[in-house]
């Protein structure tokens, strides 16, 4: 905000002092999620990819996806899309102009946590 | 702009540790944001020791109390002491709050108080809130009609009225517009919840005669757009506002005016 600041003040401290809230910890993650899945869509299109080019590519591929990492990836990828859906299912709720208060939101919050853990353990292990 | 660092003028560096009291047994830590344009140097972080059974309950108090007995160069504004002036909002325990009506015995541990968060700051805990009271005047906070009539008072329903609660009480102390994170990375353009709420108060006035022109002028991608209900200011707000479910009032009336 330098162009509001008259003089060469200093600016106060804020990311690091401010204590994390509930609200905010639950709404930086739903864009958090959503950058995480843009990414994911990219390796998505080389795993495509590599079908397409060679057998080699695809043996690599495929062996990277079916390891420990690749289960780390496909389980992280699987909470943040569940996570990512009840968050913008939330703001669906806000835009309607529905639990607009900060009990109601928190207590969303902790069903989007819970409910991406929960969900995604179970596509784990149905999957 | 998002800068999640501090521009280097800014950066804090470590402060003064005055004494402690002498003879005194219930002694609190407490670090207070120190800067001083005369002085040139950098903002820092200042350590004093509280004597808490000869001190009030308030934050405000301790406040009072160092600037009294230990260090009279401390700096920060305060008035009414008793939540409806305003002035003495500040970050404390890290949270914006007012100094006045937050007691001691919410914080646990050291208490840590700074200027109110990213504003440009005038001296120690005063931050320079002329470009948000600028936003405030620009929402045009005032009762505006075309008609003349009826040229006594404009009576409202009990209804009418009713929707004013929860909105008029709002003393303006920028504590919710300095702790969301939006308003941080775009304070320049985006309007924040305080003259947002109020731009809601005068929206829904029954009065009021100017509810399209207000609504027009808050069309715009920053002025009201930039908030993503992350909620930090309803969870702050000292005097129990909810400023994020007036800015869904006003985001929804923008859609139901356009179907």
């Amino acid at each position: 905000m330098a162009d509001v600041n008259r003089g060469n003040r200093p600016l106060s401290p804020h990311l690091t002092i401010y204590r994390p809230q509930l609200t905010s910890m639950s709404s930086i993650m739903v864009r958090i999620t959503g950058i995480a899945l843009f990414c994911l869509s990219i390796l998505i299109v080389f795993w495509l990819l590599s079908v397409s080019s060679s057998e080699g590519a695809f043996g690599f591929m495929d062996g990277l996806m079916r390891s420990w990492f690749g289960d780390l990836i496909l389980f992280g990828a699987t909470w943040a899309l569940i996570y990512h859906m009840f968050g913008r299912l939330r703001h669906v709720i806000w835009d309607f102009g529905y639990c607009l208060d900060v009990e109601k939101s928190e207590k969303m919050a902790k069903i989007m946590f819970g409910g991406a853990t929960v969900l995604a353990i179970l596509v784990a292990l149905v999957v | 702009m998002v800068e999640l660092t501090l521009p280097k003028n800014s950066r804090m560096v470590s402060g003064k540790t005055w004494p402690k009291p002498e003879g005194a047994t219930n002694v609190r830590t407490v670090k207070i944001y120190r800067y001083d344009a005369v002085e040139g140097s950098a903002p820092r972080l200042d350590t004093y020791f509280v004597d808490l059974d000869t001190c009030g309950p308030m934050v405000l108090d301790v406040l009072i109390k160092i600037k009294n007995e230990i260090d009279p160069t401390l700096t920060f504004r305060r008035s009414c002491r008793e939540g409806i002036c305003g002035s003495c909002a500040m970050n404390i325990d890290g949270i914006n709050t007012l100094a006045c009506i937050y007691g001691i015995d919410e914080i646990e541990g050291d208490i840590k108080i700074y200027p109110l968060p990213h504003m440009p700051v005038v001296k120690d805990l005063i931050p320079d809130l002329t470009h948000f009271y600028a936003q405030h005047a620009s929402i045009m906070p005032w009762l505006e009609t075309a008609t003349n009539t009826p040229e006594k008072e404009w009576r409202q329903s009990i209804e009418d009225r009713k929707k004013l609660d929860g909105l008029y009480e709002c003393v303006m102390c920028a504590s919710c517009s300095t702790a969301c994170p939006s308003y941080w990375w775009n304070g320049d353009r985006y309007l924040g919840p305080a003259a947002l709420l109020h731009a809601y108060r005068w929206i829904i006035d029954s009065r009021d005669e100017a509810t399209g022109k207000r609504l027009d002028d808050l069309e715009d991608p920053f002025k009201l757009y930039r908030c993503h209900t992350i909620m930090n200011c309803t969870k702050t707000c000292p005097k129990g506002l909810n400023p994020a479910e007036a800015i869904a009032q006003v985001k929804k009336m923008m859609v139901e005016r356009r179907v």
